[in-house]
C-alpha cells in the first residue's frame, strides 16, 4: 500500500538534447491505477523506468510511500516491473520465474511454491503450465506468467510497460479488463504505460498524458475527453481523432468552410485578449451530426432547437466500421478535409454532398501559438 | 491482343532462363562444394588408412590401396603415449577451465556493465595476440627458468591460458551482448545482485556460446606445438610431442606417424562431435521475443 509521488523529476541523456522527462510533477494515489499515455518519445517509458531505478534521475526525486527512493536500488524499491516483451527467464520454468524474486528474498521453497500456485490460480494459469519453460507457451500466456511474476511479490507498486502490445487485438481488448479488474480487487498502485489512448482511457483512475517529455493534463478520462487542457490532449484523446483547424477570426465567431461558425463569448473574448487574429478550432467527429435523411439526401431536415450549425460538404470516403461509419469530407472552402462519425446503416455514398449540424458549445478553441485552450 | 499475349509470353520465357540458370548454378557450386570437402578431407583419410598398413607397404610409390590392414602401429603407438598424453589432457583441461573462469567475469566486466575504458580494455586483449610467439619465446624461456617451470606442466597451462585468454574474451563478450537488456532489469528488479545475475541469469542463456568457446580452446590447447616443443623436455611434453617423437632419426616411419597422428587426432574429433549439437542450438532466446 503505498502512494507515488514525482517531484520535478528530471533525466537527460545528452547535454544538449532536450530533457527526456522535464521536471515531471505527478502524484499518485494509493491504489490508484495511473495510466502515462503519449506518442513515442514522449518520455512515458522514462517516467516509468525512474520509479523503477532503472534510470538515474539528474533533478528533482521519487517517493514511494512517502519516503524518498530517488538514490535506491530498484531491488529495495518493493516494486513489481511487467516489461513489454515479457522479460521471462528462458531457461527457467514458469514457476521458477514466478517465484523468482521471492527466493532472492529468501522465502522457504513450500511459501513460495503456494504463492506461486495462489498467483496462477487469480490468474487462470493452468497449474500443470508451471513447469514448462517460457518458449512452450502462447504468447498471451506468457504476458500472464509476466503478470503472475508481479503479484507473487506484493509489492507496494506495479509497474507495467506496454503489456499488452505483444498480443493480437482480440486478445488484448480481453486482457485489458482482467488487468484492469484484477488491480481493483488487489488494490495495488500501479503505473501503467502505454501509447494507446483506447487502453489509457478504459483501464485508467486517472490518466497522465506526455508530450516530448512534458506532462500535458492529468485528469480523469471523462475529463480529459470533455475537458483537454491544450491542443496537444484533446487531439491524442479520442478516436478517430478530433478534426482541428487553424481559422481566421471573424465577426461573432470564426470563419469556417464559407460561413461563420459561432463561438460563445468567453472564447471570444479570450481570443481578443491574447490579440489572435485566428485560432484553432476542434470538433470532435462524433460531435459532427449528419442531418436526418442524408442517406437519400432528399430534403435536409431543419436545424435542431439547440443553435446548431450547418457543415456542408463533400464524402470524400466512408469507411465502415460496422456499428459506425467514419466520413471523410472535404470542406468547400479551402478544400479542408474533416472525419465525422456516423450511424454505420446507410451511409451516404463518395461523391454526394451532405449536411452536418454541429453545436457551438461541443467546439473546442486553442490558441494557434501556444497550443493553450481557450476558454469556453 | 496479340501485342499482349507478345509482353505477356516475355517474362514467362525470361523466368524460365533464370530457373535454369539458378539450377545450373546449384549444380556448379554442389560440384565446387564437393571437390573443396574432398580435397581436404582426402590427406585425413590417407593418414587413417595408412596408420593401418605395416610400415613396408606405406612408403611405396605409388600408393597401395590393397594391403593386408594391420594394428601392430597402433599397440606401439598406445605402448609409449600414456605420459604424452596424460601431460595434453591436464594442460588442455586445466588451461581450458582456468580461461573460462577468467573469460566469464572479464567479458561481463566489458558487455553487460562496462568498465571505464572498455574499448581500450577490449583492444589491449586481442593486441598480445598480434606479437607472433617467436618473438616471445626468448624472454619466456628465460622467466620459465628463473621461476622454475621449465619443464612442468604448470607453465604450460599458465601459457595455454594466456593464449586462449583473449580470445575467449572477444566470443563470450559478444555472447553476453545477445542477453536482452529486459532480462538483467527484471533480474535487478527481482533482486539479483552482480553474482546472482551471472550465475542465474546470463550464464543459462550464453551457455551454448560457453561450449563453443570452450570447444576452440580445447582445440588450440590440445594442438599447440611451439611452446611445449620450446619449453618442455619430459615432465610436460603434450602430444604433437609424441608426434615428433614418433619420427626416428633413420629408417622407416610413415605409418607409425599416422598412427600416432590418428590417436591424436581422435580427441579433438570426438569432442568437437559432442559439442556441435551445442553448436547447433545457437543461443535459445527464443522465449524472450
Amino acid at each position: 500500500m503505498a502512494e507515488v509521488r514525482y517531484a520535478a523529476a528530471s533525466r537527460v541523456y545528452a547535454k544538449d538534447a532536450p530533457p527526456a522527462v522535464d521536471a515531471l510533477d505527478l502524484d499518485i494515489a494509493d491504489g490508484e491505477f495511473m495510466v502515462l499515455v503519449g506518442p513515442s518519445g514522449s518520455g512515458k517509458t522514462t517516467a516509468l523506468r525512474m520509479l523503477a531505478g532503472l534510470e538515474p534521475l539528474d533533478g528533482g526525486r521519487v517517493e514511494i510511500g512517502g519516503r524518498d527512493v530517488t538514490f535506491v536500488p530498484p531491488k529495495d524499491r518493493d516494486i513489481a516491473m511487467v516489461f513489454q516483451n515479457y522479460a521471462l527467464y528462458p531457461q527457467k520454468s514458469v514457476a521458477e520465474n514466478m517465484g523468482f524474486a521471492l527466493k532472492m528474498q529468501g522465502v522457504p521453497r513450500d511459501e513460495r511454491l503456494r504463492r506461486v500456485r495462489e498467483a496462477a490460480r487469480l490468474l487462470d494459469l493452468d497449474e500443470n503450465l508451471l513447469d514448462r519453460k517460457p518458449k512452450q507457451l502462447s504468447g498471451g500466456q506468457r504476458q500472464r506468467v509476466a503478470m503472475g511474476r508481479a503479484i507473487v511479490r506484493e509489492p507496494k507498486v506495479f509497474l507495467m510497460d506496454e503489456p499488452l502490445s505483444n498480443l493480437d487485438a482480440k486478445l488484448r481488448v480481453q486482457t485489458r479488463s482482467q488487468i484492469a479488474e484484477l488491480q481493483r480487487r488487489l488494490g495495488i498502485t500501479t503505473v501503467y504505460v502505454t501509447h494507446d489512448q483506447v487502453e489509457a482511457m478504459t483501464m485508467g483512475n486517472r490518466v497522465a498524458v506526455l508530450s516530448s517529455g512534458l506532462l500535458q493534463q492529468v485528469a480523469t478520462p471523462r475529463e480529459l475527453y470533455d475537458n483537454p487542457v491544450n491542443q496537444f490532449v484533446a487531439g491524442f484523446i479520442g478516436s478517430p481523432a478530433m478534426n482541428l483547424r487553424t481559422v481566421p477570426l471573424a465577426d461573432g465567431g470564426v470563419r469556417l468552410a464559407g460561413r461563420v461558425f459561432p463561438l460563445p463569448a468567453a472564447i471570444r473574448a479570450a481570443a481578443k485578449d491574447a490579440r489572435l487574429s485566428e485560432l484553432v478550432v476542434g470538433i470532435r467527429p462524433e460531435h459532427m451530426h449528419l442531418a436526418t435523411g442524408a442517406g437519400d439526401l432528399a430534403e435536409p431536415a431543419g436545424p435542431p432547437a439547440d443553435g446548431s450549425v450547418e457543415v456542408t460538404g463533400e464524402v470524400l470516403l466512408v469507411e465502415e466500421l460496422g456499428a459506425d461509419a467514419l466520413l471523410h469530407v472535404r470542406l468547400p472552402e479551402g478544400g479542408d478535409q474533416v472525419v465525422a462519425r456516423t450511424e454505420g446503416r446507410k451511409p451516404p455514398a463518395p461523391g454526394r454532398q451532405v449536411t452536418f449540424w454541429v453545436r457551438p458549445d461541443d467546439a473546442f478553441a486553442f490558441n494557434p501559438g501556444t497550443g493553450a485552450r481557450l476558454a469556453g | 491482343m496479340s501485342a499482349a499475349t507478345a509482353v505477356r509470353r516475355g517474362p514467362g520465357r525470361v523466368s524460365g532462363r533464370r530457373r535454369a540458370r539458378e539450377l545450373s548454378g546449384k549444380v556448379g557450386w554442389g560440384i565446387v562444394a564437393w571437390v573443396v570437402a574432398i580435397a581436404f578431407f582426402l590427406p585425413v583419410l590417407w593418414m587413417v588408412v595408412t596408420a593401418f598398413k605395416p610400415e613396408s607397404a606405406a612408403e611405396t610409390w605409388p600408393p597401395k590401396f590393397v594391403f593386408s590392414p594391420t594394428l601392430s602401429e597402433f599397440r606401439l603407438v598406445f605402448s609409449g603415449w600414456g605420459p604424452y598424453v596424460t601431460h595434453s589432457v591436464i594442460a588442455t583441461v586445466g588451461s581450458t577451465v582456468l580461461v573460462l573462469l577468467l573469460g566469464i567475469p572479464a567479458a561481463y566486466a566489458l558487455s553487460v556493465h562496462p568498465v571505464a575504458r572498455w574499448r581500450d580494455g577490449l583492444f589491449f586483449f586481442i593486441s598480445t595476440k598480434m606479437l607472433p610467439i617467436v618473438a616471445a619465446i626468448g624472454p619466456l624461456y628465460v622467466i620459465a627458468l628463473k621461476t622454475h617451470l621449465l619443464d612442468s606442466i604448470w607453465l604450460l597451462i599458465i601459457l595455454y591460458t594466456a593464449m586462449n585468454l583473449p580470445l575467449a574474451i572477444w566470443m563470450i563478450r559478444s555472447f553476453m551482448l545477445e542477453v536482452p537488456s529486459e532480462l538483467l532489469e527484471a533480474a535487478r528488479l527481482d533482486g539479483a545482485g552482480r553474482i546472482r545475475e551471472i550465475t542465474s541469469v546470463i550464464l543459462p542463456i550464453v551457455s551454448p556460446g560457453l561450449v563453443s568457446t570452450a570447444l576452440i580452446c580445447v582445440i588450440f590447447a590440445w594442438n599447440e606445438l611451439f611452446l611445449a616443443l620450446n619449453l618442455t623436455v619430459t615432465n610436460a611434453a603434450t602430444m604433437p610431442m609424441f608426434l615428433i617423437s614418433s619420427v626416428p632419426q633413420e629408417g622407416l616411419y610413415l605409418a607409425h606417424l599416422s598412427a600416432a597422428a590418428t590417436v591424436a587426432s581422435v580427441p579433438v574429433i570426438i569432442v568437437g562431435w559432442i559439442a556441435q549439437r551445442s553448436l547447433v542450438r545457437g543461443l535459445a532466446m527464443g522465449a524472450i521475443k
